[in-house]
Order: structure tokens, then C-alpha cells, then sequence
């Protein structure tokens, strides 16, 4: 006998009516997604826990990308029993003895959750418990500090016996909160910033700025591995390149050096909520943190927001850089953030930028060229890719030859 | 054509040379470049990087791509030596090591390192507490090869790395070439530091190889230039080879799992018809040996004039390693495991591939039955 499923339990929360079975949904479905690379192994939802059937699937690989998807809280290896008490005793001994670790201590907690079965759990616990003991040396049970519990559910169709559970990402199921659009460089924060509000449940529609010829393909490239990272905590992303150049270019000849990097924030979030609209995203994500650079002061924050009305969250606003960098390497994405590939925000950036631009200079600013064509023109031309299947199309191509 | 010299090298699998013609003319570009090209070309060397790492459980980031064995060698052995040459200047190998392997020490040796060479028994094989005992202060590097090229001998690498375990500052170096494809081996479990293993060994193409480097490991470079391969090997990597190598080393595991047994008996058939033979010595050990060489002399036959027999009857067949077989010089490893000099003189080295068949072998000892006789009444050997 062996660990054959893996259940896992999600947070109570956020659980209130008709949300409880959209949030379950679409944890079923971003599981779904996350294992893809495991078809043998089955989702399925049953009284407030999911369960996976691995079928014969090693369960390490799968346990691994679980860690990764938000809205679980905690999930365990499971042994699958007959309703009968001794297969029960017998899935009960050998979970014990399968299970990793020390196993000087141990307390059986049996539940009942199909009534019908005729053992009540008192009872489960110390036909259990002495049939551990019974088969084991230097074991004894401690009830109140077990160093194992063997967690025994009696439920209608099987009995399932867990040793341990291993924590989740916690937070809601990507998807659950609606759609957000995140502002990413290919720097270390944006990525972060995005990963926080997967968190949350939001799902991203990624857009990135792009300038060739004076930013190059490994940038863009490197902004689509961001992305992809970033897809392994649940689902799909959407990014979007914006050809941002000619635009750049009429900044560059027609305002001030000193506010050009105001001005060009301020277009760049005019284009990002254009793409919000037509994606029905209802916020604007960015990893802006305060005070940081010249462009993320309060100043700086109040003209730039000036050009929109969406919603901006900016999950690291308080962040200081060293937790940023933390949390990016504890979600992958720092090693390719670092790679020196000049971004559209480097490349054109004045030495003389005002750490305290004001609204009224913007605007004036503006008005010396008529920039609407532009970001018309520019919209229009936004490529968008699928990253985590178009993707993996190409990856399948490479992975052909080896 | 039956080719059993497939120690020397193996004829690359279709699928293998697929793999390179698509890789080379679909991703040209230098996997450093900025362009399009470059990007993609560097991605499939990533991909390439991670399927050998998996396939030998070791992460990416410890797989430095090298131009074959004889590359990896130098770069470990050399590198490892001069990167640590003030902290000592002894070093430990073997007596039968490959010639890529003694020749790296020798310059070594010309450059004012000490080298031990230890000893074997007569299946070829090391003791670890003989390494064990030469280990000083000074030692830095250690040496042993895997499987043995001639003879086929498998060395004791767990159970030397285990011992090495009490010497921290010391490299630990395994020459795994012979071994890759037949006898896989568990580099973090054997705690092996550097570990040299070459494409064409295992149907891949020549001019391809990877050296495992232990994360924490450091090596002085033999090429200086680009930053390629964590600086270690500079130079432009060869995408198409690495791709082809990736593929040959995958496809290789996983016939393994299904033809090793066959491949057994079909070496314990050669070896034990030839025990059976007059005025056969098999030089193979029974136990503890790969199963793809079989190594087997005539004494007083040359074994040049029995390889030229078998190749008339397209038969190919080797005397010793095939980067020394052109020295009409005695094996040194037959030699080395105390056989005696007419057994090292006559040699001859029978190596299979996954496709090898029973067939064949029983073909090559009928003619073996029909030639050795007739060479010994011309060639006087019962002395």
C-alpha cells in the first residue's frame, strides 16, 4: 500500500455564498493547468477540500508546482481505504510507516464524516492507535504534542489517511478577483509586484514597453521569461508588447529634458489603461515603491496619476528594495531581472529629471505637440502574446530535438 | 559490418544526427549574440543544458559543455590543480587511467606537482583505502576513472568518494566517460566534485562533451576569452553538437533500462565462450564490470594481425584504447593489473553498443575458432 492521492485544503475565508464555488472552480481549473505536464493525475472537488488522484504519478513533481498555487493552504499525502475497519487499521499502519521524519511520538485523530460507517471515532482512534503500536518498536502516543498526526476522514465513498501537511502558498486562487493589468519593465520589482497581486487572486494582463531598435531582443525576451515565471502561480498571462519608440522619439524632441521622464510615465499609462479597457481590466498594477527613484516620489506619483482614473495598485509602495529582492528570488524571478538588458525606461532617461514635477507643467508640457495620434497609432500596434501556450508551442519544437 | 569497437567511439543514432542538422541550420545563431537569432539559439542550449543536467541529476548550473573527454580531463584535472596549487601540489590517481588522464598529470608533473600514482589488483580495480592512505595535507586533487576503457573494470567511486568525505578541501574527479551510457553513476551519492563524460561515447557526435562541476567547485580555465560556460570555457558553444549530445544521452537512458540485462548476457557469452577457447586469457573481470568490453588476449599472437584478419571479414574489433592504439606498445592497463607482459602484448578489445547482436557475437567467436589456430602454426606461438 501506498500514498496514492493528495489532498488539499483552502482557507475558510474568503468563502462566503455564491463566491464559495467560483473560488472553487478556479482552483480546480488552475491546478488543472499547473499539473498539465501530469495527465494521469485527477482533480476533483468534494466537501470543501480537493483531491488528486495521482494514478501512479511520483508525487514529489506534482507536490512541488502545488506549492506554487495560491489559494491552497495546506495540502498532504493521502492513503485511500476501503470503509472497513481493518483495511483501515492496516492504510493507517502503513501511512505511519511511509511517512518521513521522527517517529517517536504519534496521535491518531479519526473523523467520521459519513455517519452510516458503525465505529465511532473514539473508537477509530484507539482501534488505530493500538494497531500502530501493536506493529511498531519505540513508538508511544502523546495526544496533546504528537511528533505525527495520523489524520484519519471516514467519508461516504472512501477513508483517507494523512501523516503531516505541507503549507501552501495561501492567498486566493488566481482569477477569483478579476483582472488586472500589470506594468512590467523586466526589472526586480514589477515581477514582484505582479506575483503579489496573483496573490490576491487577480489575473494579469502583462504589458511591456518595448523600443527597438534601441532596446533588443533579449529584453523582450527577458520579459517574457518574467512572464512565464510568473504563469507557474497559476494560469495563463497575456502580454502585451507596446512598439513605444516612435513615441519616445516625439517626447524626445518636443518636451523639456527635465519632465521628459514625467511625461513619458504619463504615456505610458495612458496606453496601459487603453489596453485595460479593450482587456476588461479594472486596475493598474506597477511596482512602484515610494521614494525609491525619481519617478516614484509622491510628487512624481501625484502628476503622473493625474492621466487616469483606473484604479493603480502598487503592491510594494512600502517595500523597502531588500524585501523586494528577497521575495523575488524566493519566487525566481531575480536571476533573469538582473540581466543587464537596457529597458525603454534606461534608455532615454535625462540626467536632469525633477524629483518634484507639478501637474499644471506636465500638462502645459503636453500641449506643445498633439501626442493622441500617437498613442492611438501605438495601440494599435500592440502584439500580444499568449505566454504558457503559444510558448509552449515553440518550447515543444526545441524539445523535439532533444 | 559488425562494429564492436564501440568503446573508441559509436556510430550516432539517425534521430541523434536528425537532431544536429535541424539544430545547426534552424538555430545558427551564436547563443551569445543580442539579435533574434542569438536568443534563440541560447535558448535551446538552455534547454539542452537542463535535459543533460536532469538526465545525470545535477542542476543546470553545474554542467560546463567541453569538446569531449579529452577536453574535460585537462579542463578538470589541469585547472583543479593549478586553481589550488598554492594550497598543495600533490595529487592522486591511478596506474590505469585513460591516456587524456595520465598525459594531463604528466605535464603536471613537468610543472613541479607531485603525482601518486596507486596500484591495482589483477581485475584492475583500486582499493579505496589504498587512495585512502596516500591522501596528505598537500593533496588536492584525486583522480579515478570509472569504467575502465580496456578491460572494462568498474571502480569503487561511491565507496572512494565516501572515504574522501574527511577531506573537505580535497577534489574528487571521476573520468565517467565508459561509463555514462552503461553504467550511470549517482555523482552527488558517489560525491564525485568534477566528473568528465563525452558525446560521442554514446551515438551522439564527436567534438561534444560535458564536465559536471560541483556547485562551490573552481577551476582555472584552460581557454581564455568569452564568459561562456561560467568563463570555464570560453569560446562559442557548439548548439548542434550540445543539442545531438542531449538526445543521444536521453535516448541511451532509456534503452539502458530496457537492454541492460540483455547486454550482460550477451558480454558473459562472449567472455565465457572465450574462457573456454585455447590460448584465450579474458583480461575482463566476471564480476564488477560493464556490460559493453569485453578485453581478451592470444599470448603470442600480435593482436594487430588478428584485427586485420577480422577487419578482411568486416569485423571491427580494437587493440587497447583507440587514442593509443596506434603505439605498438603493450596495454599498460593488462600491464598494470599484473597479467603479465605476454597477456599485455596480444590484447584485444571487444565493445558493444545497444544495438549489438547475439548474432554477431556468436559470428565473431566462429571466426575466432577458425583463425587463431591457423595464426599460431604461422606465427610459432608455442614457444
Amino acid at each position: 500500500m501506498k500514498y496514492d492521492h493528495i489532498l488539499i485544503r483552502y482557507g475558510e475565508l474568503a468563502l462566503k455564498g455564491r463566491n464559495r464555488s467560483d473560488f472553487e472552480k478556479k482552483l480546480k481549473e488552475n491546478i488543472q493547468f499547473t499539473i498539465r505536464e501530469h495527465p494521469s493525475c485527477k482533480v476533483r472537488r468534494t466537501y470543501g477540500r480537493m483531491m488528486i488522484e495521482l494514478n501512479e504519478e511520483k508525487p514529489d513533481p506534482v507536490m512541488e508546482k502545488l506549492r506554487h498555487i495560491f489559494g491552497i493552504s495546506s495540502f498532504s499525502l493521502a492513503m485511500k481505504a476501503e470503509n472497513e475497519i481493518e483495511a483501515i487499521k492496516e492504510a493507517a499502519l502503513q501511512a505511519f510507516l511511509q511517512h518521513e521524519g521522527k517517529k517517536g511520538t504519534f496521535k491518531v485523530s479519526a473523523r467520521r464524516s459519513y455517519k452510516p460507517f458503525p465505529v465511532r471515532s473514539q473508537d477509530l482512534n484507539q482501534y488505530i492507535g493500538g494497531h500502530i503500536l501493536r506493529n511498531t518498536d519505540e513508538v508511544t502516543v502523546d495526544v496533546h504534542h504528537p511528533d505525527v498526526e495520523v489524520v484519519v476522514e471516514v467519508r461516504e465513498q472512501g477513508t483517507y489517511i494523512t501523516c503531516g501537511r505541507m503549507a501552501g502558498s495561501g492567498g486566493l486562487p488566481v482569477g477569483t478577483a478579476g483582472k488586472v493589468t500589470l506594468m512590467l519593465s523586466g526589472g526586480i520589482d514589477s515581477p514582484v509586484a505582479g506575483y503579489l497581486a496573483m496573490k490576491r487572486g487577480a489575473e494579469l494582463e502583462a504589458v511591456h514597453f518595448h523600443s527597438p531598435p534601441y532596446t533588443n531582443e533579449r529584453a523582450r525576451k527577458k520579459v517574457e521569461d518574467l512572464t512565464k515565471i510568473l504563469t507557474s502561480f497559476g494560469g495563463r498571462i497575456r502580454l502585451h508588447v507596446v512598439p513605444f519608440t516612435e513615441l519616445q522619439k516625439a517626447i524626445h524632441a518636443n518636451i523639456p529634458s527635465n519632465y521628459a521622464m514625467t511625461i513619458m510615465r504619463r504615456m505610458m499609462l495612458r496606453i496601459t489603461e487603453k489596453i485595460a479597457d479593450i482587456q476588461n481590466a479594472k486596475a493598474i498594477v506597477n511596482g512602484e515603491s515610494l521614494g525609491q527613484v525619481a519617478s516614484q516620489t509622491l510628487e512624481s506619483m501625484h502628476t503622473i496619476n493625474e492621466v487616469t482614473n483606473m484604479p493603480i495598485l502598487r503592491p510594494l509602495i512600502t517595500m523597502d528594495k531588500q524585501e523586494v529582492v528577497e521575495v523575488a528570488e524566493k519566487i525566481g524571478t531575480y536571476s533573469t531581472s538582473v540581466l543587464p538588458y537596457e529597458d525603454c525606461c534606461t534608455i532615454f532617461l535625462p540626467s536632469d529629471s525633477v524629483t518634484k514635477p507639478r501637474r499644471d507643467k506636465a500638462a502645459r508640457f503636453e500641449e506643445a505637440f498633439d501626442f493622441e495620434p500617437f498613442i492611438e497609432e501605438t495601440v494599435k500596434k500592440v502584439e500580444t502574446l499568449n505566454i504558457g501556450s503559444e510558448e509552449e508551442s515553440a518550447d515543444q519544437q526545441m524539445d523535439d530535438l532533444l | 559490418m559488425v562494429y564492436l569497437d564501440n568503446s573508441a567511439t559509436t556510430k550516432p543514432w539517425q534521430e541523434v544526427l536528425h537532431a544536429y542538422q535541424e539544430a545547426a541550420s534552424s538555430y545558427f545563431g551564436n547563443p551569445s549574440s543580442l539579435h533574434k537569432p542569438g536568443v534563440e539559439a541560447e535558448m535551446l542550449l538552455n534547454k539542452a543544458r537542463e535535459s543533460v543536467a536532469s538526465l545525470l541529476k545535477t542542476k543546470a548550473e553545474e554542467i560546463v559543455f567541453t569538446s569531449g573527454g579529452t577536453e574535460g580531463n585537462n579542463l578538470a584535472i589541469k585547472g583543479t590543480a593549478l586553481e589550488h596549487r598554492n594550497r598543495g601540489r600533490h595529487l592522486i590517481t591511478t596506474t590505469v587511467e585513460h591516456p587524456s588522464v595520465k598525459e594531463a598529470f604528466s605535464q603536471l608533473e613537468a610543472f613541479g606537482f607531485e603525482v601518486t600514482y596507486v596500484s591495482v589488483d589483477r581485475e584492475g580495480r583500486v582499493r579505496p583505502e589504498d587512495i585512502e592512505k596516500e591522501v596528505r595535507n598537500d593533496t588536492t586533487l584525486v583522480s579515478v576513472i570509472h569504467v575502465n576503457n580496456e578491460i572494462g573494470t568498474i571502480q569503487p567511486i561511491q565507496e572512494i568518494g565516501e572515504r574522501l568525505k574527511k577531506f573537505p578541501k580535497l577534489y574528487f574527479h571521476t573520468d565517467h566517460v565508459q561509463g555514462a551510457a552503461h553504467v550511470p553513476l549517482d555523482l552527488h551519492a558517489a560525491k564525485v566534485d568534477l566528473c568528465t563524460i563525452s558525446g560521442h561515447k554514446f551515438h551522439g557526435v564527436k567534438g561534444t562533451g560535458v564536465l559536471f562541476l560541483k556547485e562551490g567547485t573552481v577551476l582555472s580555465p584552460l581557454f581564455h576569452g568569452g564568459t561562456q560556460e561560467q568563463t570555464y570555457r570560453a569560446g562559442t558553444e557548439n548548439v548542434p553538437g550540445i543539442t545531438a549530445m542531449a538526445k543521444a544521452l536521453r535516448i541511451s537512458r532509456q534503452r539502458l533500462a530496457t537492454e541492460e540485462q540483455r547486454l550482460c548476457q550477451l558480454k558473459d557469452y562472449l567472455i565465457h565462450r572465450l574462457q573456454e577457447m585455447e590460448g584465450a586469457e579474458v583480461n575482463t573481470p566476471d564480476q564488477g564490470a560493464a556490460p559493453h568490453i569485453v578485453n581478451v588476449s592470444f599470448p603470442g599472437l600480435k593482436p594487430e594481425v588478428i584485427i586485420q584478419e577480422l577487419t578482411k571479414r568486416d569485423f571491427h574489433l580494437s587493440t587497447k584504447s583507440a587514442c593509443s592504439s596506434k603505439l605498438k606498445e603493450p596495454s599498460a592497463v593488462v600491464e598494470a593489473a599484473g597479467l603479465g607482459p605476454a597477456r599485455a602484448e596480444s590484447a584485444i578489445r571487444a565493445s558493444f553498443s545497444f544495438d549489438t547482436a547475439e548474432e554477431e557475437i556468436t559470428e565473431l567467436l566462429e571466426i575466432f575458432h577458425e583463425i587463431i589456430p591457423e595464426m599460431k602454426k604461422v606465427m610459432g606461438a608455442e614457444r
